[in-house]
């Protein structure tokens, strides 16, 4: 990439700044035209990614503040405090383009870059949560994808020593262009040694350690993450950063031991827009300005343009501002973990970046007018118009949730939904990953929400990551709303009470007013359920523009959340645990089968008919779940979610390895009760002496509550009565529909087996 | 008197922490032994935790056998200390030559992190005298890449005969795992051995992580009788005693 307009472009635009934003960009300059080096800064500070400047108007929305919160939005990731000291610090961040053009780079560098974000903030990174989402697993292209994908957060995580304990994997055409790669990282901290992101103290020195500056990764903000693809584009190739885990590994290390030692007064990790982004960021928090002195950067090849050096997305850099007596100490620190190190800038009192090279002034902006003060643009947000799909192939035309129910067998969909790519076990993939690194991983992946204990204490954190792009496509609010409530709802049946919310919000091209609408729709979703459900967000990230070729994604707010558990002692999980135990269904079902996995298994698209949210109940529901686990009443706990109460009682059999014997009553359809996702449902298991005090407590919380039946055996015994209980038997002229009966074994072989027959993937030798 | 069992810490160590907190938790005074420092600090046994040593980019161990550290831990080795690398540290000390064979890619060549089962095949060395019995299966994870326990016949038929074999691979029921045993042996090792023992008796490696099955609330306790079969082991080193040891015959 060279710095020169075509015959046919002038330059901003070939930077990806419009007309608009050129006229703006003179405005904070005081009129004058900026000289290439500064459009090159603006270019990529401006971007979507790194100004936020579609969404930023929106995510202003969002409720952030808590009691116990010690960072929130703005910094490099949120921190809660959790007790005794500690705090914890968490965020999600999107690296889908990247991954796309370069999935194991792509992902690696998206593991990489989020654990800077942890690090930065004085937190040694204990977990990784990945959640993917990728087209049609029969696909080429996303099996391609996938093992990239897997390889490269193993690759990465892996190396560094921090446990990827969680996350998601689903497949949906929509992604079959543009796949998402979301990952989540958790840390711990003393709270004193939480660091911020900012620049103090003018006369203070800037210095750069970690890897040199290359040419990697250039335009990575601007050109890749900020427009959408408009085919399989080589040219984008040189914008994807390369990932080295190893030299991550000592840039914790060396970032943990300076925090420690006091040495910083700010740190920064190098992203998105490189030594530009990380001065600009750090002055105008500060309201300072930093002096760079381009000649000082250590660099890996030779005649790189100034632009070059100062966009460089190149990985594994930090920036500190240190106080000059430091410098020494810091550089002692730095030599002995092997890492470069330079004293790149010092920070001024006049508020511009400034940049010099031999003694000449290269570029002057003002600090804020590359952050704070970046351009915001009014998007216009329409709902559209049709937003029904045509039918599958064969498919009735009647959009209604009349799905072929009569005389389908209730077991046969059972298995098929536990061995769907969606729902079987991810663990072909999981054991790919490091998780009990750190010797601290009570619960690792595969099983619901994942739990860290905090040494030193009797606690622990929950984890998880959850999005519903399915309810999310036919409406974006319910999506968003939806996803925080699972994702709150498996952080509370472990007992733990859910501290703050993450989001990526994964989002299709904001100029077009569709898309701005569904963006619009899942933050007001996710605001809404924050709201009622008593939760800060205290971070996030916006990805946008991810449309291919085939159309733009499902929107996917992907939430993720941590919870604290207080006494690990007491954590529930969701495997049945004894022979007799009662099972109980809190909470109730409502009609409706949209956006649920066994509409899609039926090859139905259904619009109408979503499932109802009703947040109170949600909340009343996770409450009273905390309660029951506080008083010792619960063995096991597992929320209605993908594939219905089926396969959530499936799932407790499977894990305990114990059958069970249930009688339920049909108010809807058996279809709807079986297989309907709708929310604020939990299964929940219990000594059978202590089923009174469970159901009184319920009623006590306002909720309904329904005795289910009994654990035992080896299978899974379904009876289903009551008046719409009629299918296949009543023709037969029973009184009674034919019952679900499977073998617990079964159940257990189809969901083994469902992941790696939809990838292709053999028995590995 | 705690007795101080040193932790060697390359710059791409990753389960050093772990390693130290559970020794810590066994009684013993762990004390970190920074790669580029020769001294072992007056340690009674050496343990050489798990990670990336170097990033390993080359092949798994290579470049680490040739640390000033390592030139301390050999020599420390050669006078009867007692040495115990753990994944990545099995790795280096197998490239070291301090115990036999050598560490191949995985057999399916992917990284691998899951539970497993192993059994000590022998109860007479230091680093294993204080579990319950041999053969009783231990659970506890794996995570590497590199773990496929490869020798040639003769060498195989060799460490069988001079009992260099610690731990092998079993199924649910403790039975030894076949090579091609992909839910026990994952890693397809020759002969299902997970961990080997020098003909002096005082230099082990395994690639399972004891040290991240040393506590009920982690799932399993198996790994907690091999850190305290070590930890008891350098105790009676540091009081003047000469390792269990039980060599060749």
């Amino acid at each position: 990439m060279t710095l020169a307009a075509s015959p046919v472009e002038p330059l901003h635009r070939r930077l990806g700044v419009t007309d608009d934003e050129l006229d703006a960009i003179r405005e904070r300059l005081g009129g004058r035209d900026p000289n290439d080096l500064e459009l090159a800064m603006f270019s990529v500070m401006w971007s979507e990614h790194c100004s936020y400047k579609s969404s930023r108007s929106l995510l202003r929305t969002l409720p952030t503040a808590g009691e116990d919160v010690v960072a929130g939005p703005g910094e490099n990731a949120g921190v809660i405090s959790i007790g005794d000291g500690l705090a914890v610090a968490f965020k999600i961040e999107s690296h889908n383009h990247p991954s796309a053009v370069e999935p194991y780079q792509g992902a690696a560098t998206g593991v990489g870059g989020i654990l800077r974000d942890i690090f930065t903030m004085g937190a040694r990174p204990i977990a990784v949560l990945d959640a993917l989402r990728f087209g049609d697993p029969a696909d080429a292209r996303t099996r391609h994808l996938v093992d990239g994908v897997v390889r490269g957060v193993g690759g990465y995580g892996n190396c560094v020593g921090v446990p990827t304990v969680g996350g998601e994997l689903v497949f949906d055409p929509s992604y079959g262009g543009n796949p998402l790669v979301n990952v989540m990282a958790v840390g711990l901290l003393e709270e004193p040694r939480l660091t911020l992101a900012a620049a103090p103290g003018p006369g203070n020195l800037v210095v750069l350690f970690g890897s040199t500056t290359g040419r990697d990764g250039i335009g990575g903000a601007s050109v890749l993450a900020s427009a959408t693809f408009s085919d399989d584009d080589p040219s984008k190739r040189p914008s994807v950063q390369v990932g080295d885990p190893f030299a991550e590994k000592l840039l914790i290390e060396a970032s943990l031991e300076l925090i420690g030692a006091g040495l910083v007064e700010g740190l920064q990790d190098l992203g998105a827009g490189g030594i530009t982004c990380a001065t600009s960021e750090t002055a105008d928090r500060a309201g300072t300005g930093i002096l760079v002195d381009l000649d000082a950067i250590p660099r890996r090849e030779p005649d790189m343009a100034p632009f070059e050096v100062m966009i460089s997305e190149s990985q594994e850099r930090m920036c500190a501002v240190i106080r000059p007596e430091h410098w020494d100490a810091v550089r002692e620190v730095c030599e002995r973990w092997g890492l470069p190190v330079a004293i790149i800038g010092r920070v001024t009192d006049d508020g511009d970046i400034a940049v010099t090279s031999a003694g000449r002034e290269l570029a002057r902006v003002p600090a804020p007018a590359l952050t704070s003060d970046a351009i915001v643009h009014p998007r216009v947000a329409s709902r559209p118009t049709h937003r029904r799909a045509a039918p599958a192939p064969g498919a009735p035309l009647d959009p209604s949730d009349r799905l072929p129910e009569r005389g389908m067998d209730p077991g046969a969909v059972l298995l098929a939904l536990l061995g769907s790519a969606n729902l079987s076990s991810r663990r072909e993939v999981f054991e790919q990953y490091d998780s009990t690194v750190g010797a601290d991983t009570v619960v690792g992946p595969g099983r619901g929400a994942a739990v860290l204990r905090v040494k030193g204490t009797t606690k622990a954190l929950v984890a998880t990551t959850d999005g519903n792009q399915a309810v999310g496509v036919i409406d974006p609010w319910l999506g968003a709303a939806m996803s925080v409530a699972e994702a709150t709802r498996n952080v509370a049946i472990t007992g733990a009470r859910p501290l703050g919310v993450t989001n990526c919000l994964n989002y299709g091209d904001p100029a077009r007013p569709e898309a701005f609408w569904q963006l619009s729709e899942g933050v007001r979703g996710l605001g809404d359920a924050c709201r009622a459900l008593g939760v800060p967000v205290t971070g996030g990230n916006v990805s946008l523009y991810n449309e291919s070729p085939g159309g733009a994604i499902a929107p996917t707010p992907e939430i993720g959340v941590v919870g604290l558990l207080d006494d690990v002692d007491r954590l529930v999980g969701p495997a049945f645990v004894a022979d007799g135990d009662a099972i109980v269904l809190v909470g109730e079902v409502t009609p409706g089968l949209a956006g649920s996995a066994y509409a899609a298994l039926a090859g139905v698209t259904v619009e109408d008919g979503l499932p109802a949210l009703d947040l109170d109940r949600e909340r009343a529901v996770q409450v009273f779940i905390r309660a029951a686990i506080e008083r010792g009443l619960v063995a096991s706990a597992q929320d209605v979610a993908g594939g219905g109460l089926a396969v959530a009682v499936a799932e407790g059999a499977i894990w305990g390895g114990y059958g069970a014997t249930i009688r339920l009553a049909i108010a809807n359809s058996p279809a709807v009760e079986l297989f309907g996702e709708s929310p604020s449902r939990i299964v929940v298991t219990c000594r059978s002496r202590f089923a009174p005090a469970l159901t009184l407590l319920a009623r006590q919380h306002g909720l309904p509550v329904e005795a289910l039946g009994t654990i035992g055996g080896d299978r899974l015994t379904i009876e289903l009565t009551g008046a719409g209980a009629t299918g296949a038997a009543e023709e037969r002229g029973s009184r009674v529909a034919d019952a679900l009966e499977v073998p617990v074994a079964d159940l257990r072989h189809a969901w083994d087996h469902g992941l790696p027959r939809a990838l292709g993937w053999r028995e590995r030798a | 008197m705690a007795v101080r069992v040193g932790v060697v810490v390359f710059p791409g160590s990753n389960c050093d922490r772990d390693t130290v907190h559970a020794l810590a938790l066994a009684g013993a005074e762990p004390v970190e032994l920074w790669h580029e420092t020769a001294s072992l600090e007056g340690a009674a046994a050496v343990v050489l935790p798990g990670g990336f040593a170097y990033g390993d980019y080359l092949r798994a161990g290579v470049i680490a056998r040739f640390s000033p550290v390592m030139r301390s831990v050999a020599a420390f080795a050669a006078d009867g200390g007692l040495v115990l690398g753990i994944c990545n540290g099995f790795q280096v000390i197998a490239e070291a030559g301090l115990v036999p064979g050598a560490l191949l890619r995985n057999r399916s060549l992917r990284f691998l992190g899951r539970d497993v089962s192993i059994a000590a095949e022998r109860l007479d060395t230091p680093f294993t005298h204080a579990l319950a019995a041999a053969g009783a299966p231990l659970r506890m994870p794996i995570a590497h890449g590199e773990g496929c326990y490869f020798g040639d016949d003769t060498a195989l038929d060799a460490l069988e005969r001079d009992r260099g074999i610690l731990f092998r691979y079993v199924d649910e029921h403790g039975r030894r795992a076949a090579d091609d045993d992909r839910e026990a042996n994952p890693n397809g090792s020759l002969r299902a051995i997970a961990g080997v023992i020098n003909a002096a008796g005082n230099v082990a490696g395994l690639m399972p992580h004891p040290e991240r099955a040393a506590e009920a609330i982690l799932g399993s306790d198996d790994g907690a009788g091999i850190i305290r079969s070590l930890v008891e082991s350098a105790a009676r080193a540091a009081a003047g005693e000469r390792p269990v040891a039980v060599g060749a015959r």
